[in-house]
């Protein structure tokens, strides 16, 4: 063998992806993933340091080091194999993790030049595993069985949190069923993320992944409304896990709020990714076209929406943020995408009150100029009204994205369940147990609206805990 | 199979029908008020039904719907024996149902399954339950049989007059409230407010439920209004998840905005904007009309 040493590239190996002007009318992925050869070729950039930072950055803790060391050696099943010990979600993980703040961002090589890219090695390994169909392989490995019929976990909700949480237990031989509210599983992978950035039969290939580790699905039930926690616990569950999510849409307050055509980000991504209404009428549900589209808010969410009205068909689709583009909560590549794709951006606004016809139909917006103030507690500079200066957009369809807050239907059917002071649950932050015994929490419900990575972090977490405390108590 | 169809009867032959469904989670905990979201095939769109009835022991719950959009279509499609292929429930909040006295419940068009189910509940608790039931003429009144076991008094109106007193349930509710508090129904387009701040501490009639289209509804809460009685109304707003996620149902009562889902469906009918819910309501009417053609023309397959 020649065990000469490749050339490292000093710069990143592109992501091929589908020209801007194609895909802003297609719901297909944007990205398309690298060739083994590609992927190679970027794993052999990686300085396999001797600690390595880039692992400290992960909130579920990859063995970064040595999956991307399998990738430069092209043993993809053996990387596969090395993510899946950590990370129930790869696949998932690899599309929408904000990698350019957390591993890539402490990769020794963003120090001189760029980072490896971590985040599309993982969804090459993930990707390239299932098209390999080395299943046998890696899940014989991982499958447990079940150490004890008794030893039951339920999760409530099938976000990453629940997902990651069952996905570790089940790994270790623990009985574990998820309780999900919709029809179809995922939680916010499914009705919120669109298509064209994580497709749904991604996420149907991770639960299909757990299922065969074991874990039991349970759709159409909402926890707090068809099963409470305490019948959790009276059926025999030993422990029980809350991923939720935020999963209660702020509106503006503002007057014209209820105009037909004003919808909150959670509706209008609802209809569209968990409904399909892209394929509407071969889907049943509906949202109805618009020429002119505004978006409030400056996150991943808003750009979502912004990026979805476009494929939709509308001819102008503009995002309204009240600071400026740097103060963006969005990742960067999200920004940039969108603004490939054409959405234009109204900065230093914020609506004041949304315009109708007689018959209760949007119209415009009327906004008022902002300009940047002290920072904030967010550390962001804040937004400050400009007197008098008023102006307006026409619109016919407004989509409200500027965050979420705390669902009550579970907290409220949940007595002795302590809050905080914003009304997510508090919870032990090693340990992710709540105030009550033996219920956990993790994820946006605990935290407020975060990362799909920060929510699976928490799973795992609590996992942890959960199996610590169900092996003490034997 | 879960959520299997264990009884279907047709209530007003192409229009309207009652299914009897097999689902013992739902029916334990299903209350008065209570409703279901459901899907009937695997592209469907989520829709929510309130629940006519509900009955613990068998593990079954009852729906009534009217053939109206696409997927109540596809539901009639489905027979004994077939199953629903997602129903998820119970969800909003229960009716507030409590010892008060007498209680007039109003139901029109397939709102009177939906307010049988209230109906029962007072009468449970203990309630004297006068029942008005009305529509255009006989043959479309639903329930009148299931609430005649119960209710001490069913007063029935048809607007052609083929059943019970000609003319609107309306009608029927202005009469019974001016015998109530003895005043002729010429007299009380005078006297209003002055006659609401007399009767307010009158309990004779505690309460008055409406559940129907939204014009009747609001008539109801008209007619009620210078009574100043309690008046409960039941919205069925226009929902995608039902659990409070998407804010679809935001209707406005008494200048908040409310949801329908978890904030209702019930609301002070006092307070409720019936204008604004009904414009919203028809905020996909364009689509409904796309989604039924679509199906008529066979353009959507059936499930097995």
């Amino acid at each position: 063998m020649d065990e000469k040493k490749p050339k490292r590239a000093a710069v990143r190996t592109p992501m091929p992806e589908q020209p801007a002007e194609v895909r802003r009318n297609n719901f297909n992925e944007v990205a398309l993933g690298y060739t083994l050869e590609q992927a190679m070729q970027e794993a052999q950039r990686c300085l396999q340091c001797k600690t390595p930072v880039c692992e400290k950055g992960c909130p579920v803790e990859v063995n970064i080091k040595q999956f991307v060391g399998l990738v430069a050696k092209g043993d993809v099943p053996a990387a596969y194999q090395k993510l899946l010990e950590t990370n129930s979600l790869p696949a998932v993980c690899g599309r929408v993790c904000p990698q350019e703040t957390q591993c890539e961002e402490v990769c020794i090589l963003a120090k001189k030049g760029q980072p490896v890219c971590i985040g599309r090695l993982e969804r090459f390994a993930a990707d390239q595993f299932v098209a390999s169909s080395a299943c046998e392989q890696v899940t014989g490995k991982n499958a447990c069985a079940i150490i004890d019929e008794k030893l039951r976990v339920a999760c409530i909700g099938s976000g990453p949190a629940s997902l990651t949480a069952a996905g570790y237990l089940a790994g270790l031989g623990i009985k574990v069923t998820v309780f999900e509210a919709l029809h179809e599983l995922g939680g916010v992978l499914v009705y919120g993320i669109p298509e064209f950035r994580l497709p749904k039969s991604i996420v149907r290939r991770e639960v299909e992944g757990l299922r065969t580790l074991g874990v039991e699905f349970i759709t159409n039930y909402v926890g707090g409304k068809t099963i409470t926690v305490q019948e959790l616990f009276d059926q025999g569950y030993k422990a029980v896990f809350i991923g939720v999510g935020a999963g209660l849409p702020w509106f503006l307050g503002i007057p014209g709020e209820t105009l037909i055509g004003v919808f909150s980000s959670n509706e209008y991504l609802t209809r569209i990714n968990l409904g399909r209404a892209y394929d509407f009428p071969n889907w049943d549900t509906p949202i109805f076209p618009a020429k002119n589209v505004v978006v409030f808010g400056g996150g991943n969410v808003a750009m979502d929406a912004a990026r979805t009205a476009l494929r939709l068909g509308a001819e102008n689709v503009t995002i309204a943020y009240r600071r400026t583009k740097q103060e963006m909560p969005a990742r960067i590549e999200e920004v940039h995408h969108a603004v490939e794709e054409g959405v234009q951006f109204e900065l230093l606004c914020a609506p004041v009150a949304f315009l109708g016809d007689e018959k209760g139909y949007l119209k415009g917006v009327k906004l008022q100029r902002m300009c940047l103030g002290e920072p904030d507690a967010s550390g962001r500079c804040s937004p400050v009204p400009v007197e008098d200066e008023y102006f307006e957009l026409i619109c016919d369809l407004a989509v409200i994205a500027v965050g979420t807050g705390p669902n009550p239907i579970l907290l409220s059917n949940t007595p002795g369940l302590k809050l905080t002071r914003r009304g997510y649950i508090e919870v032990n932050e090693t340990t992710q147990e709540t105030s009550i015994q033996n219920l956990y929490a993790g994820g946006d419900i605990s935290t407020g609206s975060a990362t799909v990575i920060a929510a699976m972090g928490a799973g795992r977490k609590a996992a942890k805990a959960i199996y610590e405390r169900l092996m003490q108590n034997r | 199979m879960p959520n299997k169809i264990v009884k279907k009867r047709s209530l007003i032959p192409g229009s309207t029908s009652e299914v009897v469904i097999e689902a013992p989670h739902i029916a334990a905990k299903a209350k008065p008020g209570n409703f279901v979201i459901l899907r009937v095939w695997d592209q469907g769109e989520r829709i929510p039904l309130t629940i006519a009835d509900a009955d613990a022991r068998k593990g079954t719950i009852t729906i009534v719907y009217l053939v109206l959009g696409k997927t109540t279509a596809h539901l009639e499609t489905l027979k004994e024996g077939d199953s629903i292929l997602d129903l998820c429930g119970p969800l909003g909040r229960p009716t507030h149902i409590e010892k008060v006295g007498t209680v007039i419940c109003v139901g029109g068009g397939t709102g009177i399954a939906a307010m049988h189910h209230i109906a029962k509940g007072n009468h449970l608790a203990g309630n004297h339950v006068v029942a008005m039931v009305g529509a255009r003429s006989k043959d479309l009144l639903l329930f009148v049989d299931e609430l005649q076991a119960f209710c001490p008094e069913v007063l029935v109106s048809t607007d052609d007059g083929t059943c019970g007193q000609k003319g609107f349930v309306t009608d029927l509710l202005k009469e019974r409230l001016c015998s109530e508090y003895q005043i002729s129904p010429s007299e009380l387009d005078s006297v209003k407010t002055s006659l609401a701040d007399r009767l307010a501490t009158d309990k004779g009639i505690a309460e008055v439920v409406a559940v129907g289209p939204v014009p009747m509804m609001r008539a109801v809460a008209q007619v009620v209004k210078p009574f100043g009685v309690k008046t409960t109304v039941s919205l069925n707003s226009i929902m995608v998840d039902g659990m409070g996620m998407c804010g679809a149902c935001r209707v406005t009562v008494g200048g908040v905005v409310k949801f329908a889902c978890v904030d209702g469906p019930e609301f002070d009918g006092q307070l409720v904007d019936f204008n604004e819910l009904a414009s919203r309501l028809g905020a996909f009417r364009t689509q409904e009309k796309i989604s039924s053609e679509h199906f008529h023309k066979g353009g959507c397959c059936t499930h097995g």
